[in-house]
């Protein structure tokens, strides 16, 4: 009865939305008054999701599921599921939790809600708080299925400590072989950076930039903040930067805690895409981008005089502040 | 081989949200609907297949009457047929359910549905339909290729891409990626012309449950005014992020 939660990891470590799907999970069982069950793969800290509020870690080590496969990570969870006769599941909003949440949807005939940014608003009817239509608006979903799922939007519930201690148990899955039928050949991830869905901070570079060339400041200002890179639409379809960096209706959306727009003028698909972000600064040279409407601080001005001036600052700051 | 591309019927990228009806419902008055971008990228690898590979390419939407101008588009962009389940879509699970009832019927060998719609944002129906026909499926997949039997999927993981060998039949999460946004084809007059004599068949809903209901919905609140700094004084910014805003 207790609540199931998926706790990421890479390599061994668990990922920051782990901690956060976590606390999640703490605060649902809270109001069911239940416990969180986690299930854990390959990870070597199980124990530190007591932190976080989790009572036990179902912790599963194979070697074949080094390397994520969402059709056994599925399976798995959905006999976790049925072992500890779980009702809730939350999970994350990374791109592998995506992956396999509509199949154990469908595993478990279970609802499922994708990101959700709040607490359940109540759990008899079931609701929660979804943005919906690209984070133009928000929906109030009831979930009526017995088995209900949760996809936690990034950085939109938050960390909390609550210290509990965590039992760790070993959970041998039974796994058939056709789940190793879609396989991964070769996994190609950036390392040393953050990427967009991990970052605390985000610099963001447009059309105002000019050209591909001009990118050396906005990589600059974000190792400073040790922040992640994105870009507009027209700027990935240019072919300025990678598809990955594209950031808005159609890329990726932002939740960071700060969000920094360049020479970015703000189309309403750009703005829904990073609406999620806390704060929100624009530099910009056109008084008039409608970036300065969603943005908490704004700079008009020449990105090319602004950023190496605010480059200096933050690293004046950085020095007074270590 | 056969593709069956599944097409939501959504608002224009540019459009404004409203609700209406108590909050209850979304407010098309006004509204543009278009083929679900993430959907149109998949659309168009698949003429890519039928031009170099022969592939027959049929669409599908589920979704009411008026849902028909958005599916003779992608006839007149190219597809040989369109099927239309005649049912509003009630949540991912209850249309996944309906077009699994079409791919049976059909006998696909590869189906292209976009990694989401983007009006509600769901992500589900592509996986939940390869898991109730145990079909292969590969999510956030920006690239395809198809050599017999055999498929080479590229999806986009967090920080970087994943390469992935499978086998059809196959179905896909697709998004930009799958082909470039320079490749998207906009009908001319000749496809236009022809989409018109091609067969668009209204198929009956089986019965399905939805599993989630949306109650009401609400608009973001009402932002403050953006708070200036002269760009003579940099400095006030990172004050500003760091006592006021409190996030570097």
């Amino acid at each position: 009865m207790s609540v199931l939660v998926y706790t990421e990891s890479l390599k061994g470590k668990f990922k920051k939305n782990a901690f956060e799907v976590a606390s999640y999970a703490h605060k649902v069982a809270q109001e069911l008054g239940t416990t969180v069950t986690a299930v854990a793969f390959n990870a070597s800290d199980d124990a530190s999701l007591g932190n976080y509020g989790v009572s036990k870690v179902l912790k599963v080590s194979d070697e074949s599921l080094a390397t994520f496969n969402a059709k056994a990570y599925a399976d798995t969870l959905a006999q976790a599921a049925k072992a500890e006769g779980a009702k809730v599941i939350i999970l994350s909003s990374s791109a592998d939790t995506k992956f396999l949440a509509p199949i154990l949807t469908a595993k478990l005939t279970a609802g499922y809600v994708p990101n959700v940014v709040e607490a359940p608003e109540s759990t008899s009817p079931f609701v929660v708080k979804r943005t919906a239509f690209s984070n133009k608006g928000f929906a109030f979903t009831e979930i009526s299925s017995e088995i209900k799922i949760i996809g936690v939007s990034n950085n939109a519930f938050g960390v909390m400590e609550n210290n509990v201690s965590a039992s760790v148990e070993d959970f041998n899955p039974s796994l058939n072989d056709n789940v190793f039928s879609v396989k991964s050949a070769e996994v190609d991830r950036v390392t040393g950076k953050v990427t967009i869905a991990d970052a605390d901070i985000v610099v963001s570079g447009g059309r105002g930039l000019k050209g591909p060339e001009n990118w050396g400041m906005v990589e600059e200002l974000a190792d400073v903040l040790g922040a992640a890179t994105a870009c507009s639409k027209p700027v990935s379809d240019m072919g300025w930067r990678p598809h990955s960096e594209h950031v808005g209706q159609t890329g990726k959306p932002v939740a960071s805690n700060l969000y920094i727009a360049i020479g970015i003028s703000g189309a309403i698909q750009h703005l829904a895409g990073v609406s999620s972000s806390k704060v929100k600064v624009v530099i910009n040279n056109d008084p008039e981008a409608p970036f300065f409407k969603a943005a908490d601080y704004g700079i008009v001005g020449d990105a090319f005089e602004v950023v190496p001036e605010l480059i200096e600052k933050l690293k004046e700051f950085k020095a007074q502040n270590a | 081989m056969k593709i069956l591309v599944c097409i939501s019927n959504v608002p224009d990228t540019t459009s404004k949200i409203n609700f209406t009806e108590g909050d209850t419902k979304f407010d098309t008055n006004g509204v543009q609907f278009v083929i679900n971008p993430n959907d149109e990228f998949g659309l168009t690898r698949a003429m890519w297949f039928k031009e170099k590979q022969g592939a027959t390419v049929h669409v599908v939407t589920v979704g009411g009457q008026q849902t028909e101008p958005t599916i003779r588009k992608a006839l007149a962009i190219g597809a040989d047929e369109a099927i239309r389940v005649n049912a509003e879509p009630k949540d991912g699970f209850f249309v996944a359910q309906q077009l699994a009832e079409v791919v049976k019927n059909g006998d696909y060998d590869l189906v292209i549905a976009g990694r989401e719609s983007i009006d509600y944002n769901g992500g589900m129906v592509p996986g939940i339909l390869a898991t109730l026909l145990d079909m292969n499926f590969v999510n956030t997949c920006i690239g395809l290729e198809i050599d017999g039997s055999n498929a080479t999927a590229i999806r986009e993981i967090d920080g970087g891409k994943e390469k992935i060998t499978t086998s059809l039949p196959l179905i896909i999460g697709g998004q930009k990626g799958l082909v470039e946004e320079s490749d998207l084809r906009i009908p001319n007059m000749r496809g236009i012309m022809m989409a018109r004599k091609k067969a668009l068949n209204v198929v009956e809903p089986v019965d399905a449950t939805p599993l989630t209901h949306d109650q009401k919905f609400e608009k973001p609140a009402a932002k403050g005014p953006v708070k200036l700094v002269d760009a003579g004084n940099v400095g006030e910014l990172v004050e500003l992020l760091h006592n006021e805003a409190k996030v570097i």
